[in-house]
């Protein structure tokens, strides 16, 4: 089996009058793609602190390679964290970014970055606070790919990024990682366009943890099961049903069912229809909610 | 398994010959930007139903075959999905065997 990278238990983290983050656990594994999903202000971003060490717990644990991040030099070089916002010192250069992140990373490679900084059209010599919001974003996403840190973190990285741009980093995500296979923790609201590279999914919502589930498996659990009104109230009793829509006599379900193949044979069986539905819909609703069951 | 069925299609149309070597793993995933993962197991899929072999070292070939078994599986799905479905919606809109087998050589024409 895979090896866990990160591990988090019961982790908690309290304000004066909030708790952005409640008692969360999951575990991260050694090279594949993470998501970790959210509205804004669901506690993404906390947790991604508290594992980085940028952030001191409430309570519960944070595991990185089987040690406390805090304070420790071993397991930060490991981790590369690119934020939203990210600020650099008033005077530096993309290319005293550059010089920097060699020195922090010890898998750095320079050769990598220099190319990437030409596919993204970054100019090496201006400061980046005259950068537009796109090119800052730029930067970030080279910085974390050239890296080659053993845990990537991307938060929301690309804030001001056109498509064309999302699409070359999600080109070269995808290709150095089967070239130099990494753990990679995505977080982001556009989970129609990422979904297909993630292997597994973390939803939080309100500091709690949603689901935390392969991504093709719950795919393969999850449709939206279409008939007649009657038919489909009575297919759905007892099973988990996470939205339901009508258009005159016709009802749509989107069903959850326990094993992967479980809802769309038993509907097909019913004669009613079957459609995929989409890991963006599918965690609205989830999300929208606020539902939270063992899933 | 959409990676499948892609695969499947580029053997039933030829543009992967049996005995040739496939893309690796990898380079599906980059060309379709899909998660390595998901890749492998369209991929091995195909294996498990012998459409696809390894050879250690070097890597995956179309096996001998496989193009005919293929042609087998989707004409079997075309009646399951098509067909009876065809069948089923001509028998609610009233439509006879007689008018159904003139819609079908009209499409052909067209």
């Amino acid at each position: 089996m895979s090896q866990t990278v990160i591990e988090v238990r019961n982790l908690t983290k309290e304000y004066k009058d909030t708790t952005a983050v409640d008692h969360v656990s999951f575990r991260i594994e050694e090279n594949k793609i993470y998501g970790l999903l959210g509205r804004n202000g669901a506690g993404k971003t906390t947790i991604m602190q508290m594992i980085t060490a940028q952030l001191f717990s409430t309570s519960g644990e944070v595991r990185v390679f089987g040690e406390h991040p805090y304070e420790n030099k071993k397991v930060i070089q490991q981790i590369c964290f690119i934020k939203e916002g990210q600020k650099y010192p008033d005077l530096f250069t993309v290319k005293d970014v550059m010089v920097t992140a060699s020195s922090v990373y010890p898998n750095w490679d320079a050769e990598y970055a220099k190319a990437l900084i030409e596919v993204f059209r970054l100019p090496m010599k201006r400061l980046i606070k005259r950068l537009s919001r796109g090119m800052l974003s730029s930067v970030g996403i080279i910085v974390g790919l050239a890296s080659r840190a053993p845990i990537t973190i991307f938060d929301e990285p690309y804030l001001g990024l056109d498509a064309v741009a999302r699409e070359l980093f999600y080109d070269h995500l995808i290709e150095d990682y089967t070239e130099n296979p990494r753990t990679i923790i995505l977080s982001t609201h556009l989970i129609d366009e990422v979904s297909r590279l993630l292997e597994h999914l973390i939803v939080i919502d309100s500091g709690k943890i949603l689901l935390d589930t392969d991504t093709d498996e719950l795919r393969g659990r999850t449709h939206n099961v279409i008939g007649h009104q009657s038919a489909v109230e009575s297919f759905i009793k007892g099973r988990d049903v996470i939205h339901l829509e009508s258009l005159g006599s016709t009802l749509s379900a989107t069903v959850m069912g326990r094993t992967e193949t479980e809802v769309k044979q038993a509907a097909e069986q019913a004669g009613l229809e079957t459609a995929p539905v989409s890991l963006q819909q599918l965690i609205v609703h989830l999300t929208k909610n606020g539902k939270v069951a063992s899933r | 398994m959409q990676i499948a069925d892609k695969i499947e299609d580029d053997i039933i149309e030829a543009r992967l010959p049996e005995e040739t070597q496939v893309p690796s793993t990898n380079q599906f995933a980059a060309f379709y930007q899909i998660n390595p993962a998901t890749a492998a197991k369209g991929v091995n899929l195909l294996v498990d139903q012998g459409i696809l072999y390894k050879k250690r070292g070097i890597g995956m070939f179309v096996a001998s075959g496989a193009r005919e078994r293929l042609m087998e599986k989707r004409k079997t799905e075309f009646y399951e999905q098509y067909v009876v479905a065809m069948v089923k919606e001509a028998a609610k809109l009233g439509i006879t065997k007689d008018q159904l087998s003139e819609m079908i050589r009209r499409g052909e024409k067209d």
